[in-house]
């Protein structure tokens, strides 16, 4: 009865461009995972909310649009308030390495910058979550 | 970082209305075993509620863009639904990319909407083995409408009809689609046929034609007779003609007591099934049936015994009074 691994990907914003979070989705479920995608347009509150009754592991944010400083610490308290503190949480985009501190400081695992090797998503992932 | 917390909490908040707690139970009804049963034990006395309706039709057919407007109008009446997205796992990855909630995120912060996507995972069609459990969770949860949406591949159409009381198939008016349903089945499975994608100019015709094939069924006196609808989930037309249709047939159920029964039948199969299975995995995990069977095929490869006569010999060790 091996647990799959499940990992919501969403890409918050106005911004239109989803293409990189398809990447990682696709990658992700390459390597055997459940990817709940949840595509453009997500606010913070639709992101925790989907990730509790999905009752993922993961989730993982795209963001290109520079709001990551408000969008990160949202979600992160809307989970909280939902019960569902334990879930692992990362992004990808263009962030400057202060907020990147920032953010790790506050509890994102991890931020992947532009042009990260899909293989590197996936080791971060199952560091955390072995095949069992 | 994988712990849990224990059932019996998760129970607990589950009783409560905790959502995060419903979801997580669905993830231990999904790796079943053990913990599985022991969650279904404990809810089933709250479950029976629920009616359930499956949404069913080829891939892109616009399934889930539907299940978004029809939710928006069980809403309106007052409905608390539950919906169950059920997508296919890669025969060679294991890994599944679970894509319906896009169309639905529209109820995402409404607390009477629950939506959950599920992965086939072992199962052969397009369905999970644990969507009966999934539903009844929804169910002891507090929904009264269940939704389940599955692509119409393999096997799935059956093993729809076999959990949904309504079943709508979903068909769009691309080429040859009409002919495409009747080769995979989907003819007879259906209680309402919807041509989706109205909005394209040859969705009369089409639709035309689902009603014309419709005709050659020979329904008995009194049964339902498959309807046909015309809708777009895009321009949100004909969803209050599809809302209509799916209560006349629930109201046809529940005339002279067929709903009654349909839901003995598909208790009694569900029984059936987790016994067959639990059959199967107990003779195979068997070391006396392995040695035994093991021994004797040699006769069989020498052509000393038939294969029955294999089966009687096992049959004797395992003898159900
Ligand atoms: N023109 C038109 N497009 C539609 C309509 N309904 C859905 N679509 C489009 O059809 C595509 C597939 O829609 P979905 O709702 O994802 O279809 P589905 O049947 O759930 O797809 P799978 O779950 O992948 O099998 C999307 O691009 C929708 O925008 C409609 O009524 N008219
Ligand atoms: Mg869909």
């Amino acid at each position: 009865m091996a647990r799959k691994v499940r990992v919501l990907v969403a890409k918050p914003g106005l911004d239109g461009h989803d293409r990189g979070a398809k990447v990682v989705a696709n990658a992700l479920k390459d390597a055997g995972m459940e990817i709940i995608y949840t595509g453009l347009h997500q606010t913070p509150e639709m992101i925790a909310e989907s990730a509790v009754q999905e009752d993922v592991d993961v989730v993982g944010l795209s963001i290109l649009s520079g709001a990551h400083m408000t969008m990160f610490p949202r979600v992160m308290e809307l989970m909280k308030e939902k019960g569902a503190e334990h879930i692992v949480i990362f992004g990808g985009g263009i962030i400057p390495a202060e907020d990147v501190e920032k953010l790790e400081k506050i509890g994102v695992a991890r931020i992947f910058g532009p042009g990260t090797d899909t293989g590197d998503i996936v080791k971060f992932i199952r560091e955390r979550f072995p095949e069992e | 970082m994988r712990e849990r917390p224990s059932i019996e909490s998760l129970l607990e908040l589950f009783a409560d209305g905790k959502v995060s707690a419903a979801a997580r139970l669905i993830t231990i009804l999904e790796d079943g075993g053990k913990d599985a049963e022991r969650v279904l034990d404990s809810i089933f006395q709250r479950t029976g509620n629920a009616y359930r309706i499956g949404f069913t039709g080829p891939p892109g057919a616009g399934k889930s863009s539907l299940l978004n407007r029809v939710t928006a109008k069980f809403r309106a009446k007052d409905h608390r639904v539950g919906i169950i997205a059920i997508d296919p796992t890669s025969p060679f990855t294991g890994g599944a990319f679970l894509g319906d909630r896009i169309r639905m995120q529209a109820h995402s912060e409404d607390p009477d909407v629950f939506v959950r996507s599920l992965a086939s995972r072992g199962s052969l069609g397009g369905i999970s083995n644990c969507t009966d459990e999934v539903v009844d969770l929804m169910d002891a949860f507090g929904k009264d409408l269940v939704l389940i949406e599955t692509v119409g591949v393999g096997q799935s159409e059956l093993e729809i009809s076999e959990k949904a009381h309504t079943v709508v198939v979903v068909l769009v008016p691309e080429s040859g689609d009409g002919i495409q349903a009747m080769k995979a089945g989907l003819m007879e499975i259906g209680d309402i046929f919807v041509m989706n994608k109205a909005d394209h100019e040859d969705a009369e015709g089409a639709a035309r034609e689902i009603q014309d094939t419709l005709r050659l069924k020979d329904i008995p006196e009194g049964e339902w007779e498959p309807k046909v609808v015309l809708t777009s989930a895009r321009e949100e037309t004909g969803i209050d003609d599809l809302i209509d249709v799916i209560e006349e047939h629930r109201r046809h159920l529940d005339e002279g007591g067929r709903f009654a029964n349909m839901r003995k039948k598909i208790l009694r199969s569900r029984v059936r099934n987790a016994l067959m299975d639990r059959m199967e995995r107990r003779l195979r995990a068997s070391d006396k049936v392995r040695e035994l069977l093991e021994q004797r095929m040699e006769s069989v490869y020498r052509g000393e015994m038939s294969p029955y006569m294999v089966v009687r010999e096992l049959e004797e060790l395992v003898s159900i009074q």
